[in-house]
């Protein structure tokens, strides 16, 4: 996990060192400047939580979060991450106990094929952290970056509003 | 089945905590040391040669380690029946980088491999790809009077024509739906793990791991060094039924540099394989003035490749949902050149079934019939192809609580006769229908020693809810709580499972699970009747439960051993079972039903439409598990409304090529699009479709839900549009 791939070096263009803090843990990578934060994370550190649906942007199952925020990995180099907070799915519970949304999605059966699922979470924590999710016509509305093929949105607006409360206060906690 | 069986539960899936972890494996996301990347390189033209390939720039870039087309590609089969999946389509099955023909526009012609995903990709944008481009022609409304018979044959009774011109009234409408990609959020991707001496251990993006063995064994010369993974399906909706490009095209690169390889298909490639074919139906219905159907006439030409002829049932539901004697069904294929379609999502039937309910909603306003009441006139529990009637119907049922959810008793039956503000709001509702399978399936249950319930098959979970399910027959049948019991699926080496296709796998792999288990209680059984002393001595399986983890003897209940301590003497306990459908069903038609009942408001301004209220009643059988079952459904409603609206790849036909292969131009619903969806499950016992009594709900909910919409929005606005999808400009 932790060991990078070492790739030919192009003509003339250098690694970049970056440092960013990858769920909880310092890490400093050298960085190709075209690497993406979607193929640093599924290539590079072989952490596929993280999923690639379209590449483009469109389609949302790459969202994580930097610096709280949600942002689409594949449209982010990573090199614009140096000295930032990433948070991927994988860092989202502590220890054994899962996050409000991730329980909630289980709850409500919120997926299906699972694909776009870590997208989904990651979008909803970060439309938590934005404070912005006041009606279901509100969370309908921020969550139409992720796309599910499964079609199992009515159940992730279920489980985004069975479990914001929950899931303000796990914030509140994270920051004390 | 005792009163705490987990069948017929709403348990969470079994799969969920790895799936919101991130910890669920798809098939690109395996890691292997040293793996290589591929990426594909297609073709631009839609029909001609590759007069020559330049591969020297691409070749150039360090860190490329080689370049694949047809002209250095490993040994591959020349003859057909290799290729010939368990889903292929008669004809001649596309060989990627077989030669230098183009058959299609998007073709595969070469496979860059690099050292990384990024160098592959980068070098496959320095492939020059000259060709002698020949004429081309992928408009299916321009080979109408080219088309041919498909190879299938359609039944038909009675006397159409000559009740269609003595019927007091008639309505003759075409209706098209245009070309649509499965577009499974998890791309296509296969990753080989090359081991010495040709082994490859393969993961794969698949409804059928044997079948994807199967291929790579017959198409390489491989047999019995392939195993075929796929423990998580990132989506798939029939584009996983037959092995697509990505797996011989890494395969190939595997096998020539003896090394494992990856290959992962864009977004764009993911336009390049099977689709759901564009068709052009025909509805031409006689009718009284009561409603009741006399002669029905229903039409299908639907597209196909030069090289296979695709085909699916289309229009033969028009034969069996209603009454009718005189019913002439007709099936004509159009070729072109463009890839062959492939399965999706009720094949053949969310297009046949929303032409013919769109026409039903027709003849109830051209007889000023209730919708519903035409259907209830023309009912029957009598498949009329066949001739057989209904292992079990009630569709009655779902017309009647559907009904009465949705309050259609309020509705006024003139359309564009209701209104909030600049809103027109319109109910409509359509039948749904398809067919109970059953396949012959295996499964093996084996009691570990540590008194765990090990189960497996080599079927698939595509987000459907398999492992799950499975689970709850295998503890059911062995009366052992969930977290005891663990299902295997998605490896080709487990016992023999048909293509997680079809809404068939509850129906087979279940039954194959239950008798495995059931074989596997003899054996506990016998097992607990080796000691002398054993209070089961002389008993018989009717004569013992399973029940919370314990083998009890009924007559004295106080009799009773823990499966755990028998494991500990007999050691660990296995069965095998191999189920075929049931002489039976012969006697009988087997389906399931459902109505869908639609509300929705059009901006008459913009014709924007929103799908603002859904009831779809279902008729399946025994429900499993009615949490995944009705997500199921409800994915289907969804998919239903994307079809009523949104859902359509546009062909450039200069180009003969698609125009809109991304996710931001080919539109799929997302959360703002999609409001309350109330999906239930009525009562319905059968006795014939399986010992489970249970008929399988992966492509029900899709079927009539585009004819609803389109019947909703036609009473919300007068206008009757008939070529899906329905975008605002067609409402304006």
């Amino acid at each position: 996990m932790s060991a990078t791939t070492p790739i030919p070096e192009a003509d003339g263009i250098a690694a970049c060192p970056v440092s960013l803090e990858l769920n909880g843990q310092r890490r400093h990578l050298d960085i190709e400047p075209w690497t993406t934060l979607l193929d640093l994370l599924r290539d590079r550190l072989a952490m596929t939580g993280t999923k690639k649906g379209c590449d483009h942007g469109q389609c949302g199952a790459c969202t994580v979060l930097v610096d709280g925020k949600r942002v689409n990995a594949c449209l982010t180099l990573a090199v614009m991450c140096d000295g930032k907070q990433v948070t991927t799915i994988e860092g989202l519970a502590r220890g054994d106990e899962l996050h409000p949304i991730q329980q909630a999605f289980i709850d409500h059966d919120a997926f299906q094929c699972g694909y776009c699922t870590p997208g989904q979470i990651c979008s909803a924590v970060g439309m938590v952290n934005e404070g912005r999710a006041r009606s279901r016509d509100d969370i309908r509305e921020q969550m139409s970056g992720n796309i599910c093929r499964c079609g199992a949105y009515p159940h992730i607006l279920e489980a985004i509003e069975d479990a914001l409360p929950a899931a303000r206060a796990w914030a509140g906690e994270g920051e004390r | 089945m005792n009163s705490t069986s987990p069948i017929g539960q709403p348990l969470p899936r079994v799969d969920g905590r790895l799936k919101v972890t991130g910890q669920a494996k798809y098939a690109a996301e395996f890691e292997i040391p040293g793996l290589l990347h591929g990426s594909v390189v297609n073709s631009t033209i839609a029909r001609g040669r590759v007069r020559r390939i330049d591969t020297t720039a691409a070749e150039a870039v360090a860190g490329v380690v080689l370049v694949l087309t047809h002209e250095n590609r490993p040994p591959v089969a020349s003859y057909d029946e290799p290729y010939q999946d368990d889903d292929a389509a008669d004809g001649s099955p596309f060989r990627p980088l077989y030669n230098d023909r183009v058959l299609y526009s998007g073709q595969p012609l070469a496979l860059v491999v690099a050292e990384s995903l990024e160098l592959a990709r980068y070098a496959g944008s320095l492939v020059r790809i000259e060709y002698d481009v020949e004429p081309h022609q992928t408009d299916l409304a321009a080979v109408r009077e080219q088309a041919h018979p498909a190879p299938e044959e359609v039944p038909s009774r009675g006397d159409f024509e000559a009740a269609y011109r003595g019927a007091p009234l008639q309505i003759d409408h075409e209706y098209g739906t245009p070309i649509e990609h499965h577009n499974p959020m998890e791309p296509h991707a296969s990753t080989v793990h090359y081991q010495p001496g040709d082994e490859l251990i393969i993961h794969d993006k698949t409804q059928g791991v044997q079948n994807c063995m199967r291929y790579v064994e017959g198409v390489f010369g491989l047999e019995g060094k392939v195993q075929v993974h796929s423990p998580f399906v990132g989506g798939a909706f029939g584009s996983g039924l037959r092995p697509q490009y990505q797996l011989p095209l890494a395969v190939m690169a595997a096998l020539k540099l003896k090394r494992s390889v990856r290959v992962v298909l864009k977004r764009q490639q993911m336009f390049t394989f099977g689709y759901r074919p564009r068709t052009l139906q025909r509805l031409a219905i006689g009718f009284s003035p009561n409603g009741r159907l006399e002669a029905l006439h229903h039409g299908s030409l639907g597209q196909t490749s030069r090289f296979e002829d695709f085909t699916e049932h289309e229009v033969e539901w028009s034969g069996a949902l209603y009454a009718c004697d005189n019913v002439q069904l007709e099936y004509r294929l159009g070729s072109l050149d463009v890839y062959t379609p492939i399965d999706m999502r009720a094949p053949g039937a969310a297009i046949g079934v929303y032409a013919l309910e769109a026409a039903m909603d027709e003849v109830a306003y051209a007889a000023a019939i209730d919708p519903l009441q035409l259907r209830l006139r023309n009912y029957t529990e009598i498949n009329g192809n066949q001739g057989k009637p209904y292992s079990s119907k009630e569709l009655c049922a779902c017309y009647e609580q559907g009904a009465e959810r949705f309050g259609w008793s309020r509705r006024p039956l003139e359309a564009r006769s209701m209104r909030d503000g600049h809103e027109l709001i319109g109910w409509g509702m359509a039948t749904g229908v398809w067919e109970a399978m059953q396949m012959p399936a295996s499964a093996k249950a084996c009691l570990a020693a540590d008194g765990r319930l090990i189960v497996s098959s080599a079927t698939a979970d595509i987000g459907t809810g398999t492992y799950t399910v499975m689970t709850q027959i295998a503890a059911s049948a062995l009366g052992l709580p969930m977290d005891r019991v663990e299902f295997r699926l998605g490896d080709s080496r487990f016992a023999q499972a048909p293509l997680e296709g079809g809404s068939a796998t509850v129906s087979s792999v279940g039954s194959a699970v239950h008798q495995a288990c059931v074989g596997l209680r003899e054996k506990i059984l016998d097992a607990a009747q080796q000691s002398p002393a054993s209070p089961f001595t002389g008993a018989s399986l009717d004569d013992v439960a399973f029940e919370d983890g314990e083998l009890v003897l009924k007559r004295e209940p106080a009799r009773r051993v823990p499966l755990t301590q028998l494991i500990q003497t007999s050691g660990t306990l296995e069965a095998e079972a191999s189920v075929k459908p049931g002489d039976e069903r012969e006697k009988y038609a087997t389906g399931t039903h459902s109505a869908i009942f639609v509300e929705v408001r059009v901006d008459e301004a913009l014709g924007t439409v929103r799908v603002t209220r859904v009831v779809s009643a279902v008729a399946a059988g025994k429900v499993i598990n009615p949490k995944t079952a009705a997500s199921q459904i409800l994915g289907g409603v969804v998919w239903g409304i994307g079809m009523a609206l949104h859902e359509e790849t546009w062909t450039d036909h200069r180009l003969g090529r698609y125009m809109n292969h991304n996710l931001a131009e080919y539109h799929v619903p997302v959360n703002a699009d999609i409001h309350d969806i109330d999906v239930f499950f009525v009562e319905e016992q059968d006795s014939v479709v399986n010992d489970l009594g249970s008929k399988g709900v992966g492509e029900i909910g899709i079927v009539g839900v585009a004819a609803a919409v389109a019947n909703a929005i036609y009473h919300a606005t007068g206008k009757r549009v008939r070529d899906l999808p329905i975008t605002p400009d067609k409402l304006l």
